[in-house]
């Protein structure tokens, strides 16, 4: 399947535009990928990425532009189309079925059959074929893909992309679901894919991913290619960065003031557990400090803020908060004692999409805006505004759809909602998932200002640089224990990575 | 606006704010927000009157002055009323993510219950309020055990109050012995089958129920919370919503609409009998369905629904006046709903690609 010039280029495209009535979302796209290369895609979000993907894809057909393939000029005029043209496209949110088997889901769609009769050992044993070709023999063909994990899912998805026998397949932020092992993992299949001869269009926001695995890069910003084919190991990050927002990037995060010496505890969690999840989980956070929680996936740190914030019902220990005691296991009573949660996901627990801005903003609080039951919406949308205009919320009209709104202003909603509520204390899980390089930066230093005025702040992130950058003090979660508590200044990323790793391995 | 939020759903809906959209998203900010919800709910509302006078127009046509006058409209409006009010408490329901299919059930049962020989001859003695009261209890309670079951219990909606609509039309038979029970409590059929003027109580009621729910859906905390617990119940719990005891509520509002439906029927028909309301919840889900109603919950409008069940009443009134067969109204009625139902998927497109 390998090409015999292997530098020549497998797909090629030529000054892709794609227009929406209103927008130009491809201007102008330009993109070469070679066989066996691990080829990157870069872009902020809104970039074009992801219409470039579907235009690959056989989602949306180009307005002007040409697509070659060995050379060749061709149309891709749907899905199926670009599956012939061997172009396999694995999607984020990973289109599988939940309830079939990872057989069943590797061949949907074109499953082996007689006379509309399956042909099951045949396929158990093609299955097999494809898996040990992604390294992965151990998963069985059998096991149904609904109790897989996020990164099993991967396997299968990977294994449908080469039973359509794909030569290209683009990867939409596959590591954004999985923890460091796993990335690992994904890195070797990866791998193993191009020493056979298959290319990769790897998307990534970031950036030390792609240094490890990408070959070449080509970095979008509105909608048109601004470079193209870098090498990975001649460019640096800044020079990235720089291309993509279009403006040099030194510091991201804002500088740390210190705590006061005088400051108050004002959360204050003793020998919290929660069965089977986590145990003898202590620490407190002063106001005006930051406390990160760094660690992998799985390891406890999300059940623990949801465990402080009465979410899950904890089965010991104890959580003050200003000094008063919480009995745990109700929100609502969280909520009246001055703690405040941004979830994890932010779409499915944090906001109710279709509805307004500012009634987002007021969905713990609308009860003070109401007498008698009757609300006063004025006072509410007022309440909104003054938040949206506090922290930058863009665009600033508080009666759009909150759907409409870009991930990392959605994300300040969600924190204009706790301060309209008085919180004094924010658990921010996972803060900046979905937010894209330049509204990251906003959103470190909106973190470090509430603290500066008095807040407590529990920050919870995969992204170990970004614990080690936005917290005072840092405390390692490994196997739902604390295994390092001290100030982010005392451990470095390899640091935590040890002792991550070594009490997984324990 | 962009093509990119349209399609962008399994990548990243965060597209948005890209710099390339900026102009457009200036051009429609104006209408991103408010005045564009309101043109939404306006448009969808012209749909409903266009129906509505469409209908009108065929039963002119067709049966002219005997459609057209005030005694046919009254005989519209008072076939609406029953359906009306439990439509309204389905309106809640389906607003907060649920499903009530007990609804025709828990009123036929309301009905027997309040008409039974105990219940009237305490009616006679005392007051003909005990025969509301009862009603209204029954409604209530059977609403409240279905909300329990759903929201305590973690039953699934559709299971729970289709075991409650057999179980309750069951009971309803046991405690008539399948005999229809006369009602004789004079002042209770005086005071509801009255006109003021010149409108029947009935249709009143189903009036101020519809204002009623109104201001509860829009004006209200009550209103509040239950869009939010439909549109994301577990964004409403993070944000400290008691997520549970809402939808338990929500329930016992619409087992107490049944309750007051049961009261407007045993005045109407003057008798209560275990088959009172077959199918009612069927009619009820359709007018919310056809008014706007988001199925999946989140959105709700009581306009719409009103719209929606007066479509029905009008649409049999004009099959009845051209002795066309009930046959051919139900066929009408299918149709209706299946188109509704498109429109209104058509609309949810095009309002997420306006966003």
């Amino acid at each position: 399947m390998v090409t015999a010039d292997p530098t020549a280029p497998m797909l090629q495209m030529h000054g892709i535009v794609k227009t929406f009535p209103g927008a130009r979302a491809l201007d102008g796209v330009d993109l070469e990928v070679r066989p066996g290369e691990v080829h990157c895609l870069l872009g902020q979000n809104g970039a074009g990425k992801s219409t470039l993907i579907k235009v690959l894809a056989g989602a949306h057909q180009p307005n002007e532009g040409t697509i070659l393939v060995d050379g060749e000029p061709i149309t891709i005029t749907d899905p199926v189309t670009a599956l012939g043209y061997g172009i396999a496209t694995m999607y984020q949110e990973l289109d599988v079925v939940d309830g079939l088997s990872v057989a069943e889901n590797i061949y949907l769609g074109h499953e082996l059959a007689r006379a509309g009769f399956t042909q099951r050992r045949s396929l158990t044993r093609r299955t097999r074929e494809l898996l040990e070709r992604l390294g992965h023999g151990d998963l069985s063909p059998h096991a149904e893909v609904g109790n897989l994990s996020a990164a099993g899912k991967q396997i299968v998805s990977m294994a449908r992309a080469l039973s359509h026998d794909a030569r290209v397949i683009v990867m939409d932020e596959p590591s954004a679901v999985l923890d460091s092992g796993e990335v690992e993992n994904l890195f070797r299949v990866v791998r193993e894919l191009t020493s056979q001869g298959v290319a990769i269009i790897y998307i990534s926001h970031r950036l030390e991913e792609i240094r490890e695995i990408g070959d070449r890069i080509t970095v979008l910003k509105d909608g048109s290619t601004v470079a193209t084919n870098l090498e990975v190991a001649d460019t640096p990050t800044a020079e990235l960065i720089r291309l993509m927002t279009g403006k040099a990037v030194d510091n991201t995060f804002p500088e740390l003031p210190g705590v006061p010496a005088g400051a108050e505890p004002l959360l204050e969690v003793e020998n919290l557990e929660l069965a089977d999840t986590f145990s003898d989980v202590s620490f407190t956070v002063r106001e005006g400090e930051v406390v990160g929680l760094a660690g992998l996936v799985g390891a406890g740190r999300s059940e623990i803020l949801e465990t402080i914030y009465g979410a899950r019902r904890a089965t010991g220990g104890t959580v003050r908060v200003g000094g008063s005691p919480l009995r745990t296991g109700s929100v609502p009573r969280a909520v009246r004692a001055g703690i405040g949660l941004c979830p994890e996901e932010r779409k499915s627990q944090g906001l109710i999409l279709d509805e307004a801005v500012y009634r987002n903003i007021t969905l713990p609080s609308f009860d003070r805006f109401a007498s008698g039951g009757f609300l006063n919406e004025s006072a509410e949308r007022a309440a909104a505004e003054e938040q949206v205009v506090a922290l930058d919320v863009r665009p600033t009209d508080v009666d759009r759809t909150v759907r409409t709104l870009s991930g990392g202003n959605q994300q300040k909603a969600i924190l204009g909602r706790w301060l309209v509520q008085g919180c004094r204390v924010l658990l921010l899980d996972e803060p900046t998932r979905g937010v894209d390089v330049g509204a990251r930066a906003e959103i470190y230093a909106l973190i470090r200002s509430l603290a500066d005025a008095g807040a407590a702040v529990v920050v919870v992130s995969s992204e170990i640089e970004e614990v080690l950058g936005l917290a005072d003090r840092v405390l390692v979660v490994s196997e739902g224990r604390i295994v390092h508590e001290g100030p982010s200044s005392s451990i470095d990323e390899h640091g935590v990575l040890d002792l991550v790793m070594e009490g997984s391995a324990a | 606006m962009s093509g990119q939020q349209e399609t962008g759903q399994a990548v990243s809906e965060t597209e948005q704010t890209a710099p390339e959209q900026a102009p457009d998203e200036t051009s429609s900010g104006h209408g991103g927000g408010r005045s564009a919800l309101l043109q939404g709910s306006m448009g969808r509302n012209a749909g409903l009157v266009l129906a509505l006078l469409a209908l009108g127009a065929v039963g002119y046509i067709t049966a002219g002055d005997r459609f057209l006058n005030v005694d046919n409209f009254m005989t519209i409006f008072r076939a609406a009323a029953v359906i009306g009010v439990l439509s309204i408490g389905m309106t809640f329901v389906i607003t907060g993510g649920g499903i009530d299919l007990s609804v025709g059930s828990v009123m036929g049962l309301s009905t027997v219950w309040a008409s039974t020989l105990a219940t009237q001859t305490m009616a006679e003695d005392t007051h003909w309020i005990v025969m509301v009261l009862t009603a209204l209890a029954v409604g209530t309670a059977a609403g409240l055990v279905n909300g329990v079951l759903i929201a305590y219990g973690k039953v699934v909606a559709f299971i729970a109050t289709l075991a409650m609509m057999v179980a309750a039309r069951g009971l309803a038979e046991m405690i008539s012995n399948r005999r229809t029970q006369i009602v004789e409590v004079d002042g209770f059929l005086d005071f509801f089958r009255a006109d003021v003027l010149g409108v029947p109580v009935l249709v009143w009621m189903f009036a101020l129920v519809a204002v009623v729910g109104w201001v509860l859906l829009n004006r209200t905390t009550f209103g509040r919370r239950t869009v939010a617990v439909g549109g994301n119940p577990e964004a409403a719990r993070l944000a400290g919503i008691k997520v549970q005891r809402h939808t338990m509520y929500l329930y016992g509002l619409a087992g107490f609409t049944a309750g007051i439906a049961a009261v407007m029927m045993l005045a109407r028909t003057t008798a209560g009998t275990s088959t009172n309301g077959l199918y009612y919840e069927l009619d009820a889900i359709a007018a919310v369905v056809v008014g706007g109603t988001l199925l999946a919950g989140g959105r709700g409008t009581i306009v719409g629904t009103v719209f929606g069940v007066l479509i029905f009443s009008i649409l049999r009134n004009v099959f009845t006046q051209n002795n066309m067969s009930i046959s051919a109204q139900a066929v009408a009625q299918g149709v209706i709903i299946v188109v509704a139902v498109l429109l209104q998927q058509q609309f949810a497109e095009r309002s997420k690609r306006k966003a």
